[in-house]
């Protein structure tokens, strides 16, 4: 039973002009209920923002997105540009990856004992193909695939920033970084969807105000459609073109930010009335902020 | 069919074997709920078992036929024996080889590392020690046929590892459902951080994991050398045939492990007939191979501390 | 008080302290244990005279001291640590500079190969069969693991059966197996088919078993290596049962005019073999700097980045098996060739074991470590034998090997010659930065 909600993401599909589609996804472990029948589409180009109280699934519906987890219902559709549509469910992480969506993770999970620069280039030479034999051999089309991993690589650490900041162990790095660094491999993966999972959490105004203005280069420079889950309303207000709403695994409200803050369902969701209204129109923090948690948190690994 | 032969005799030989690598298996099962690891060396555990056990029965009975109330008294002495060795054994290993390493927040693999240094230390040194070759445990009680049940005889020494084997495990149930200790070993299974914050000695409630594993794990080794002999090497297959078993049965289940190591037992007799004795091994691998890649939380499937 | 008298009572003070008291135990009686090592040995009638022997004797006066010495220095480092890493850190300060300068080191790295080409015509037959058999075929094989162990981080405690597997290829090939082949071909010939075997091998095995985690993994490799050993045991029709197979031909190439054949004489051999190892360590230093040893390391750093980065996590374990298992290949046929025959009583868990030590100690992730750990650890008993040391018996080699792992997991899990991002990575896990192998942060169940 979908709650679907307004006929936005509807007229989107009609035109063709979606990038996902997820329709009826439930999902639940150990007896928790995850996710219940939620129906979002996302359009081609667009920052979609996914709000909702700490254990609303956001996560859950993240790690569905990229096959992390298999949801018992459901369909997810990604629309490549290239026109293929793919059901993303029953599909491995690696797999997703190459349709063309990507993720960073709620706690960045990068990899540590290597430069910011290397990081990066994993990201990239995921794309490329040489195998043992040309690796062992330094064949010519090897050494090829290596200059221009390394051109990309050093282009993607400009675009977040971090060249300055390229041979440093990325344990080294500040926080706000190892954030723009997880961005970073992400987009070497060259994806079409970039989803991200709490992306300013922890960081600091300055850092955030970096972030938005970084999303929003992603999203035009790039053409990079974005997913993101957000407890900071401020950011998410200013950044995104859409706001889907979840609680308790459903779906409660989808709109343009505007609609959402006006919507009485979201307010009672986040507190109660009065209070929460003041809230929803842009306050500080949500009260779901900080470290949010999911039922499947640190969840990635469940 | 060729397990049909038998049948009744496999499954009597199956149910004693399996509940040697039940008393095993626990060992394996409650460290795993404590550590999330294998303990790779409880094989040494079960050898130390077998020559403790050796050593007190050799010194008391010597070259002596015991019979009647003696061989009862001098079965549980072997016992405590045996388990005594296995529990002084484990309780060095979480020691030297584990603690040491849980101090310095060492990677998961260093631990497994260290356990397979330290199964190779302990086995090599005792056949250094105590000879290369097999020996035989002096028998504690005359072997017979006590009764006969679906054409299946039941010889005194499946009894005696029965009997002692069910009396381990009601003690352990108990210990593990009523005493303080069983509550301390729950709560670290589920969640050793809130554990040690409500007041829980993780330190103390690991090690003493470690002996309870070794104490069953030691009484196994002797139960099992009373009819196989005890050599250095004795603790290779038996502990991965159990380990089989512990997978089988749910790792970290305690009902589970003995669930697996019966139906382990008695699946290696069933198919010994089929197959032919000197593949009995392969078919225990073949089962752990199978389980953990079509049903890899075992039959039971579920950890020590949780209930749902 | 004065100054230098209040620092002289800290001291003592401080030595009271219980971290040092328990490290003064933990020394004495790690001497005691070395006593017992290296003493007499027991029986199962006289057990306890090996204990009487080691210890109950005034021999073991010498190693509780040296225990305490050892005490001794762990305590001085402790305290005075810092001032003394930072001197050892200004001598090796200079050297260090220079070592990474290309130059230096493809000159240090010819004069070695000289030595390596050179040194051996100088030695008697009898360390000439030891520096093929033993130290040879063993660096070949460590090389081996430490692609699956030290790059990928997979526990594989089987690795043995891919020797069994080249040395039952060697057999197969020449003929000398109860089954023939289609066409007998000569053991130099057979070369590439044994290497091809034994990969093969390797991506059977690991396809299926790849994804359990990291301690699973290690238990079912042990168990695949016992099956390997019990069905060459077996199956007598096949692969010649219990007694094993003789008769397999030495090398021997007839081509283009070049007529040579290996006989009994090791030196052939041993140029064969430094051939392969030369080649195989160029190569595989080139795939450790590519991008397949980056995703090697990326997998081992953090899985399920790694898989949501575009990473066939499966694919690239099931290569670094195989890659591994191809050195074993060659190592088993150039092993049969040689001694002209095949048991299983040759292929046990024990060499397995054997060697993860010699990766362990060389250090896990490092060629050169892999190289050094592997000739040091093998040429040493051999050179223990012939100048005998404290009583040291070469029966109980393993008692050391064993000892000398839990040991190295504690103080120095990166191994004597660690690669530079392991040791990194040791590091940062210890203090609670990612996990530094593949066995930590899925869960609670067997499939990673």
């Amino acid at each position: 039973m979908s709650t679907s909600v307004l006929p936005e993401p509807s007229a989107a599909l009609a035109t063709g002009d979606a990038i996902v589609e997820v329709v009826d996804v439930s999902l639940s472990f150990g007896g928790v209920t995850g996710l219940a029948g939620v129906d979002l589409g996302q359009r081609r180009g667009e920052i979609l923002a996914v709000i909702g109280p700490n254990g609303a699934g956001k996560t859950s519906l993240f790690n569905c997105l990229t096959g992390v987890y298999t949801p018992q219902s459901g369909s997810i559709v990604f629309r490549g540009a290239n026109g293929h549509e793919t059901q993303v469910i029953g599909r491995k992480p690696h797999v997703v990856n190459h349709l063309g969506i990507a993720r960073t993770f709620q706690t960045s999970r990068l990899f540590n004992a290597l430069t910011a620069f290397e990081n990066v280039k994993i990201g990239v030479e995921s794309r490329q193909h040489t195998g043992p034999v040309g690796a062992m051999l330094r064949l010519p089309r090897t050494r090829r695939e290596e200059r221009d991993s390394d051109a990309r690589s050093t282009e993607l650490l400009d675009f977040v920033g971090l060249r300055a900041r390229a041979n440093e162990l990325a344990s080294a790095l500040p926080y706000g970084d190892r954030r723009r660094l997880e961005i970073a491999r992400a987009l070497g993966t060259a994806p079409e969807l970039l989803l991200l999972d709490e992306p300013a959490a922890g960081t600091n105004p300055s850092e955030k105000v970096e972030l938005a203005a970084l999303i929003r280069r992603v999203n035009a420079d790039m053409g990079v459609s974005v997913l993101l889950i957000e407890h900071d309303m401020r950011l998410v207000m200013s950044l995104a073109h859409r706001i889907v709403v979840l609680n308790f695994g459903r779906v409660i409200a989808a709109g343009t930010p505007e609609e959402i803050q006006r919507n009485p369902a979201v307010i009672e969701a986040y507190l109660g009335t009065t209070e929460g209204e003041r809230e929803a129109s842009g306050g500080s923090e949500g009260p779901g902020a900080g470290a949010g948690t999911d039922p499947g948190a640190g969840g990635e690994e469940r | 069919m060729c397990f049909t032969q038998n049948f009744s005799n496999a499954i009597v030989l199956g149910l004693a074997d399996g509940f040697i690598y039940a008393l095993i298996a626990l060992g394996y099962t409650l460290v795993y709920g404590v550590l999330q690891l294998i303990n790779f060396a409880h094989s040494e555990v079960f050898m130390s078992g077998g020559f403790a056990g050796y050593f007190v029965l050799n010194a008391i009975i010597g070259t002596g036929q015991p019979h009647g109330v003696a061989s009862f008294g001098l079965v549980v002495l072997g016992i405590l024996g045996g388990a005594a060795g296995g529990g002084v054994i484990a309780f060095l290993l979480e020691r030297v080889a584990y603690r040491p390493l849980r101090r310095r927040n060492a990677p998961k693999l260093a631990f497994l590392i260290s356990a397979i240094g330290a199964s190779y230390f302990l086995y090599n040194l005792a056949g250094k020690e105590f000879g290369r070759d097999s020996v035989s445990i002096p028998s504690p009680f005359t072997n017979g046929t006590v009764f006969t049940v679906f054409g299946a005889q039941v010889q005194t020494y499946y009894l005696v590892i029965a009997v002692a084997a069910l009396v381990m495990l009601a003690l352990l149930d108990r210990l593990v459902a009523v005493t303080r200790l069983g509550k301390g070993i729950r709560a670290v299974a589920q969640d050793a951080e809130t554990a040690s914050l409500m007041g829980v000695n993780i330190d103390r409630i690991i090690s003493q994991t470690f002996v309870i594993g070794g104490l069953l794990g030691g009484a196994a080794g002797f139960l099992f050398g009373l009819s196989s002999g005890v050599v250095y090497t004795m603790g290779f297959t038996p502990a991965l045939k159990a380990f089989t078993a512990a997978v089988l049965g749910g790792i970290g289940n305690i009902r589970g492990a003995v669930l697996g190591g019966l139906l382990l037992g008695i699946a290696e007799n069933l198919s010994v007939t089929c197959i032919g004795f000197q593949w009995r091994d392969v078919m225990a691998f073949g089962i752990l191979v199978v389980v953990l890649l079509v049903r890899p939380t075992g039959i039971l499937g579920e950890r020590l501390g949780r209930s749902a | 008080m004065s100054a230098a008298a209040t620092d002289r009572v800290l001291f003592v003070r401080g030595l009271r302290t219980n971290t040092d008291a328990r490290r003064l135990f933990a020394c004495l009686v790690g001497g005691l244990v070395l006593a017992l090592m290296t003493g007499p040995s027991g029986s199962a009638s006289a057990p306890t005279s090996g204990f009487t022997g080691s210890i109950l004797n005034p021999r073991v006066f010498g190693f509780l001291g040296f225990g305490a010495a050892i005490w001794l220095l762990m305590t001085v480092r402790h305290r005075f640590g810092d001032r003394i890493r930072a001197a050892s850190d200004r001598v090796q300060a200079g050297p260090r500079r220079l070592f990474p300068d290309r130059r230096v080191r493809y000159g240090i790295y010819v004069v070695v190969l000289a030595i390596a080409i050179v040194y051996p015509m100088h030695l008697s037959s009898f360390w000439q069969e030891v520096l093929v058999d033993q130290v040879g075929v063993y660096v070949l094989l460590a090389v081996g693991l430490n692609v699956v162990v030290g790059y990928a981080g997979l526990l594989d405690l089987g690795y043995i059966a891919f020797y069994a597997i080249g040395a039952y290829s060697a057999a197969y090939w020449t003929g000398a197996l109860p089954i023939h082949p289609f066409v007998h071909l000569n053991p130099f010939w057979a070369i590439p088919f044994a290497i091809l075997a034994a990969t093969l091998a390797g991506v059977i095995l690991g396809a299926p078993t790849l994804r359990l985690r990291g301690d699973y993994l290690a238990i079912v490799t042990l168990g695949f290596g016992e099956i390997i050993q019990i069905v060459a045991t077996n199956l007598t029709g096949v692969t010649g049962g219990a007694q094993g197979v003789i008769g397999i031909p030495h090398f021997s190439i007839h081509l283009f005019g070049i007529r040579y054949a290996w006989g009994i004489n090791n030196l052939p051999y041993y140029y064969l073999l430094l051939g392969f190892v030369v080649l195989v360590l160029v190569l595989f230093r080139s795939l450790e700097s590519s991008r397949v040893g980056r995703f090697w390391t990326a997998i081992r750093e953090d899985e399920v980045a790694a898989e949501a980065s575009g990473i066939n996590v499966l694919k690239y374990k099931v290569m670094a098996f195989a890659i591994g298992a191809s050195t074993s290949g060659f190592a088993g046929m150039l092993t049969a060739s040689k001694i002209a025959f095949v048991e299983p009583g040759d292929f046990t868990v024990q060499l397995s074991i054997l060697i993860l030590v010699l990766v362990i100690f060389g250090g896990m992730g490092s060629l050169p470590g892999a190289v050094v750990g592997a000739a040091v650890l093998q040429w040493a008993p051999w050179y223990l034998r012939e100048h005998p040391v404290l009583g040291f018996q070469q029966q109980d080699i393993y008692i050391y090997l064993g000892a000398l792992l839990v040991v190295m997991m504690i103080f120095r899990p990166e191994g004597m010659i660690p690669s530079r991002r392991r040791k990194r990575e040791i590091g940062l896990a210890e203090h609670g930065v990612g996990h530094a192998d593949a066995l930590s942060g899925t869960g609670s169940g067997p499939v990673a």
